[in-house]
């Protein structure tokens, strides 16, 4: 039984220092086992291997699965296609209702599962299988003239639209307009693991059972979205991801992947399937960042402070499954200003379906704010710094709360400090080492700190003074096995050693996905909840064997408080005279993120961030070729992400400080604040060494050559 | 078609059946249960599948398995026998990763890209092709981009190396 519990305020020991990661050695060894690595000893004994074949039209209708050739092959098992799989209970969700018609929604769809004895006999039956099809005219490119459609709410489920004053009047009387358009371009999040599953199904006490080991960052999640599909109560689908290798968001829900290995499994009287995406086949499958047209209009008077904001963003959706990236959302909290508009309109393609990537909304969202911030800087000869300072609002301009702590002056004068912003020139274009130009930039960074409900863990008292801690969360990589532990051992009042913790098992208590930033402060709230509970019902000695699952409630104070956590990005850009290379030598982040539970974790997720948001800045974008629907550019030759030649100096801080009313941690979150704002800061740097204005990421060599 | 090859992988004799279009990173994952080197990409684009092959390091998904009969082959599993190999320490001391999922391969190319230094082989960055290799900064950055960190550990993997290097 669950119950729920009012914490106070952790006492910290291990909350704030170091502790070297619990699971490092099985990393840097490689024991560490993802999802289609276990054999024997988790009970996968010969599997099946799963191969996906994928619609090659954008839009129409499967007419004819010819599957004689594959079935011939001597290792090749089976073959299952819309006329053959296991039906679906429910099919609202279209991503992951696959192969129950015959439609065509966007090209690389599965259209049909082959299961071999090998690895190479799947894929060599996956080419033998012959798909025709009826196709049909399909649209596939983003246009400012098709993205019209107005969605009922954007992602997770803000407003669309939000109207405040009077925008057009007051930009109409402003002495300073900045009115320009930002793009942002498509972008895979390409965590270094691909996606894959292992699954398989028993009959336990008379009722089927389906567990999977499945690279994801939610397990409870998983089962959320595929029990009722598959008819099934959630006790009868067990997910488990030990270890997964990286998410950014592409793992966060389930795709269509997934309930391809449960349908596969399905089919061959028990035996276990290994079902592993290709890079290739990411492209299509498990999710991306819908590319962004953000058209900015500034209003300021002569010192900069702003009387009008406008941030109309276009953006596209799938036709078979709405995601709409809520990119306007930061331009509604930011900046004061009486007046303020705020819009999103998709165009509706036959396309695969984009989803979460690292920061949804705050990062293409503050790319463009940012950059039309550094032009109104330009623009009233004010210094970007001190134009962000002159426009603090007094409370959260979105809801009209006090902020619980808003300070994001404090980061960019900290930084500033440390980066030698105080001699920079004023003007652009007034440095030259060599070849090269030289600048520096700022952005500021912003994200909504976040609790999700639905999170309890469990504490139990072990022989020896030691305990064991459950919760059903999942560690991508962000260290949360480890800050759990800390935070567990803080709550019990033991060191971190007496903790074992368990974690990335559905059979645990529920936990919300590793996404939003909010896991540590979901977790570890529920952690604490749960521990405090367990201390004032078995007291300090308790007897081996006594356990208490509980949840964190909510606190009524924190009602009244707007949470969010700040930073201030600068960056160093030098740019080549004659070919336009860019480098970037400088990037510091300086952040508000409340209390850092590990400061070593932490660096690495905070620098982690800024290097994503290097990439995102200087070298990635799927091209998507709207004649045939695809993104072309689906490898990494092609697809560019940072390489560590690309990565020079690059480093993290934070202010010491605790947000208690947030979390009884005193924590935050810290998983996407690094990458917003940070391509903003990139791209201002560039035109303070060049003069040239790119008002599109990523910004590439040609852009200094025009 | 079938063969069967010979195999020391991790100190460790193996016979392993492949199909002739198995990759040595395939043979090692599928067929030996070796699983220490990962599959970021399997087109030699990410680095994740590096291991020490004949005592340099390799891309396991771009040789084919059977060409490789009698190879030795040393995972991250393997490098530091019972212990940890001091690269691997270094990347636990300065936090140079994250998932994981690079990790492996990460260790194996710092090992062998050490190696390569001191035998004085230049990358592209070596000014002075007749001299001792340094492993500055930029060298270890130029030699490592084969391998790609998707969490973008780089700082920490930089700062291990150069320990690692030193030591
Ligand atoms: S898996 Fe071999 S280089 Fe990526
Ligand atoms: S640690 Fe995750 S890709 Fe390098």
């Amino acid at each position: 039984m669950t119950v729920e519990q009012q914490t106070t305020p952790l006492r910290v020991h291990s909350v704030g220092s170091r502790l070297d990661r619990v699971d490092g050695i099985e990393k840097v060894t490689g024991r560490a086992t993802y999802a289609v690595e276990h054999g024997e000893s988790a009970g996968i004994v010969d599997p099946l291997h799963v191969w996906l074949v994928q619609s090659t039209v954008a839009r129409g209708r499967v007419v004819g699965v010819d599957s004689r050739a594959a079935l011939a092959h001597p290792d090749v098992v089976g073959v299952v296609d819309h006329t053959s799989s296991p039906r679906l209970a429910d099919t609202d969700n279209g991503e992951l209702a696959i192969l129950q018609d015959a439609e065509v929604h966007f090209r690389g769809q599965i259209v049909a599962l082959v299961l071999a004895e090998t690895p190479e006999a799947a894929r060599e039956g996956a080419a033998l299988v012959e798909v025709s099809y009826d196709e049909e005219p399909h649209e596939a490119e983003l246009r400012e003239d098709n993205a019209t459609h107005r969605p009922d709410s954007v992602n997770p489920d803000m407003d669309t639209d939000t109207d405040e004053g009077d925008v057009d009047a007051a930009l109409a009387d402003a002495a300073i307009v900045v009115e320009q358009s930002y793009r942002t371009a498509y972008e895979h999040n390409n965590p270094l693991e691909p996606h894959a599953t292992t699954a398989w199904w028993t009959e336990e006490d008379g009722r089927d059972v389906l567990s999977m080991f499945d690279s994801s960052q939610g397990v409870h999640g998983v089962v959320q979205a595929l029990a009722p599909m598959l008819a099934l109560d959630p006790d009868q689908v067990r997910v488990r991801a030990p270890y997964v290798g990286g998410g950014f968001g592409s793992k966060g829900e389930a795709h269509a992947h997934v309930m391809a290995a449960a349908l596969a499994a399905r089919t061959t009287g028990g035996r276990p399937v290994r079902l592993a995406v290709t890079r290739q086949q990411m492209f299509a499958l498990t999710g991306y960042r819908t590319a962004t047209i953000s058209h900015l209009r500034l209003g300021a008077d002569a010192d900069g402070r702003l009387t009008a904001i406008e941030h109309r963003v276009q953006e596209q959706t799938s036709r078979v499954r709405e995601f709409a990236e809520q990119t306007g959302s930061p331009a509604r909290m930011m900046y004061a200003a009486p007046h303020r508009r705020t819009s999103h309109r998709l165009a509706v393609l036959d396309v695969a379906v984009p989803s979460w990537m690292r920061a949804p909304g705050e990062m293409p969202g503050m790319y463009a704010h940012e950059v039309a911030m550094d032009e109104l800087a330009v623009s009233c000869g004010v210094d970007p710094i001190e134009l962000r300072i002159r426009n603090e609002p007094d409370t959260d301009p979105e809801t009209g709360k006090p902020f619980n702590d808003r300070r994001l002056p404090d980061c960019l004068r900290r930084g500033a400090e440390r980066f030698g912003w105080s001699s920079r020139p004023s003007e652009p274009r007034a440095t030259r080492d060599g070849e090269w130009w030289v600048g520096t930039g700022v952005a500021s960074a912003t994200y909504p700190a976040m609790r999700m409900p639905g999170n309890a863990a469990r504490v139990s008292a072990l022989d020896g003074g030691r305990y064991a801690v459950g919760i059903g969360c999942v560690d991508i990589g962000t260290g949360a096995r480890t800050v759990l532990t800390q935070i567990a051992a803080d709550a019990l009042g033991v060191p971190p050693d007496h903790v074992d913790l368990d974690i990335a098992d559905t059979r645990l208590p529920p936990a919300s996905v590793a996404g939003g930033s909010s896991g540590t402060s979901s977790w570890g709230s529920a952690i604490v909840a749960a521990a405090q509970r367990f201390r004032a019902d078995h007291g300090d000695r308790p007897d081996a064997g006594v356990e208490t699952t509980a949840s964190a409630a909510a606190d009524p104070a924190a009602e009244e408080y707007a949470f969010h956590s700040f930073g201030a990005v600068f960056a160093e850009a030098r740019v080549h005279r004659w070919t336009g290379e860019i480098r970037v030598p400088r990037l510091l982040g300086a952040y508000s993120v409340g209390r850092v539970v590990n400061p070593v974790t932490a660096r690495s997720q905070l620098v982690g961030g800024l290097v994503m948001g290097l990439s995102a800045g200087l070298f990635e974008e799927s091209w998507r070729d709207p004649r045939f629907g695809h993104v072309v550019t689906q490898d990494l030759a092609t697809y560019h992400v940072a390489s560590h030649a690309d990565v020079l100096d690059v480093d993290a801080e934070w202010l010491d400080e605790a947000d208690e009313l947030f979390t009884p941690m005193g924590s935050r979150g810290i998983g996407e604040i690094g990458i917003v704002g940070t391509a903003a800061a990139v791209a201002n740097a560039t035109h303070h060494a060049t003069g040239v204005r790119v008002r599109s990421i990523p910004i590439t060599a040609d852009r200094f050559l025009e | 078609m079938e063969a069967t090859i010979h195999l020391t992988v991790d100190g460790t004799d193996r016979s392993v059946d492949v199909d002739t279009r198995t990759t040595l990173l395939d043979a090692l994952r599928e067929r030996v249960g070796v699983t220490s080197p990962k599959k970021g990409c399997d087109h030699g684009q990410c680095g994740s599948c590096t291991v020490l092959l004949d005592g340099r390091r390799h891309l396991t998904c771009l040789a084919i398995a059977v060409a490789y009969d009698g190879a030795e082959i040393v995972t991250a599993d393997g490098l530091g026998g019972a212990d940890l190999h001091p690269v691997q320490q270094a990347f636990l001391d300065h936090d140079g990763f994250q998932c994981g999922y690079c990790t492996p391969g990460q260790v194996c190319s710092a090992v062998g890209a050490i190696d390569e230094a001191k035998q004085g082989r230049p990358s592209h960055v070596t000014d002075d092709l007749e001299a001792d290799v340094q492993l500055t900064d930029d060298e270890i950055r130029e030699r490592m981009s084969g391998n790609l960190c998707r969490c973008g550990a780089y700082p920490g993997i930089l700062a291990a190396v150069r320990e690692a290097a030193q030591g």
